[in-house]
């Protein structure tokens, strides 16, 4: 991404540190996972809101019975993965143009958060919260299976992967 | 309910809104260049705000608490953000001689002003506002009490317009928190509104039928989420702008931020370059 246009008045980016190059070290690895992570989050809301509410209409907009601990933690998901989904998308953009984007390391935090947060929708909201079920008028338990089965697939994808990043962070530049 | 007069007031009000920014414009224009997408935004501001409170839409929306609901989204959430765009403050400092310039931002730095617009004051008279509307009396005791009608539709906008110029926007605001602070600001008040889009749909406010709440409550989910995404986009990248240097590099020590290139909070927000709040502050 590239500083918005017109700014005449914009002074050029600071020099950093002269030690410290840039695009190197623990802050980029950090910054790169935690912008998978926060993406991660919003790609699993998104598409939680557009295949299952929206295209295949299984999941329902309210249950009647929801308890009042799940609407709240519905209305706190959907504002904060929206948040983050922005916010991911903006860093990613920034550290791309910067040089600094891994793309291995940005997947490996993104398959982390969509896996926590598909495993929190599924055992949380659906079963603990009882928001709303996966689908209505037929038995449960291979829908629950399959969905909390693709959630730890996710997350222990994600977790190798981020252990593999952080040695190759670890591993003194060449 | 509220008669032609109403109607006309409405009018008028649209027009010297619109007849207010075009003077803006034209007193200011030697004073560098004016983005055509802010005259834009503001004509659809304008434009949007008064559809919800006068013509077909309002008339229906009395009877109709879907209607309400879009009118309340237009009114409440899409003109806000597009005035807040046009950056009209800007527009009055530098359209203004320098005295009367000079006056407007010491109203806009007096105590009154930086606590309306704090986040969380604006947040919770926003949102909040709505929670007394729709699951108290309220709601059913406007549709009979035309002034309470007329208050409540005041508030909805001045409380949106707060919010969102407390969150962001082209103006001059060099009281607003962090960016982080502001960021958990919207996350809550765009929660504390799903929720109460899922309260309206699971028990609808006295008078309204099940399934009109049902539509209604959705069209408030969903009408407003671009406008919530909107302003997501806008504190982020503002937030990035802001964030001088490489994100990938930590940020300098405490006792080089006096520098002002590093300084988070840059006072001149006015980002063409434009001799806004300058002219004001170098006489």
């Amino acid at each position: 991404m590239s500083r918005p246009t017109g700014r005449p008045a914009d002074p050029p980016p600071v020099p950093s540190d002269a030690a410290r190059p840039v695009g190197s070290g623990k802050r980029v690895l950090r910054i790169n996972l935690l912008c998978g992570f926060l993406l991660g989050m919003g790609v699993v809301a998104f598409v939680d809101e557009a295949v299952f509410h929206q295209i295949l209409h299984w999941h329902h907009f309210y249950d009647r019975g929801t308890s009042a601990a799940g609407l709240v933690s519905d209305g706190v998901f959907h504002a904060f993965s929206w948040f983050a989904t922005v916010a991911s998308l903006l860093v990613l953009a920034r550290l791309r143009a910067e040089g600094s984007l891994r793309p291995r390391w940005v997947t490996g935090g993104l398959l982390v958060g969509a896996g926590l947060f598909q495993l929190y929708d599924g055992l949380v909201h659906h079963k603990l919260l009882g928001l709303h079920e996966i689908r209505y008028g037929v038995d449960l338990t291979p829908y629950d299976l399959v969905w909390n089965g693709v959630a730890v697939v996710l997350l222990v994808a994600g977790l190798v992967l981020v252990a593999r990043s952080r040695a190759v962070a670890d591993r003194p530049p060449r | 309910m509220t008669g032609p007069g109403f109607t006309v007031a409405v009018g008028v009000v649209a027009l010297l809104a619109l007849a207010g920014y075009a003077a803006g414009l034209w007193a200011a224009r030697d004073r560098g260049h004016w983005p055509a997408r802010r005259t834009a935004s503001w004509v659809a501001g304008v434009a949007a705000a008064t559809a919800a409170v006068a013509g077909p839409l309002a008339d229906g929306a009395h009877d109709d608490f879907r209607l309400h609901m879009v009118a309340h989204v237009l009114l409440g959430m899409a003109a806000p953000l597009l005035l807040v765009l046009a950056a009209p403050v800007t527009l009055c400092l530098r359209a203004l001689p320098v005295r009367a310039a000079r006056g407007v931002s010491g109203v806009l730095r007096s105590l009154p002003a930086r606590v309306l617009t704090h986040p969380v004051v604006a947040a919770a008279s926003a949102v909040g506002g709505l929670w007394l509307l729709y699951r108290t009396g309220l709601y059913a005791a406007t549709r009979h009490d035309p002034v309470l009608h007329v208050l409540v539709h005041a508030h909805v906008f001045a409380a949106g317009c707060l919010f969102t110029v407390s969150i962001t926007g082209p103006d001059p605001a060099p009281h607003r928190p962090s960016p982080a602070v502001r960021a958990a600001v919207l996350v809550a008040a765009v929660a504390a509104h799903d929720v109460l889009t899922k309260m309206i749909y699971a028990y609808p406010p006295v008078g309204v039928g099940a399934d009109e709440a049902g539509v209604a409550a959705q069209l408030m989910y969903y009408g407003g989420a671009p406008v919530e995404i909107a302003l997501a986009v806008l504190l982020c990248r503002e937030w990035l702008r802001d964030r001088r240097g490489p994100i990938t590099v930590p940020r300098r020590p405490a006792g080089r931020r006096g520098d002002p290139r590093t300084s988070r909070r840059t006072p001149h927000r006015d980002r063409h370059g434009g001799p806004g709040r300058d002219r004001v502050a170098a006489q």
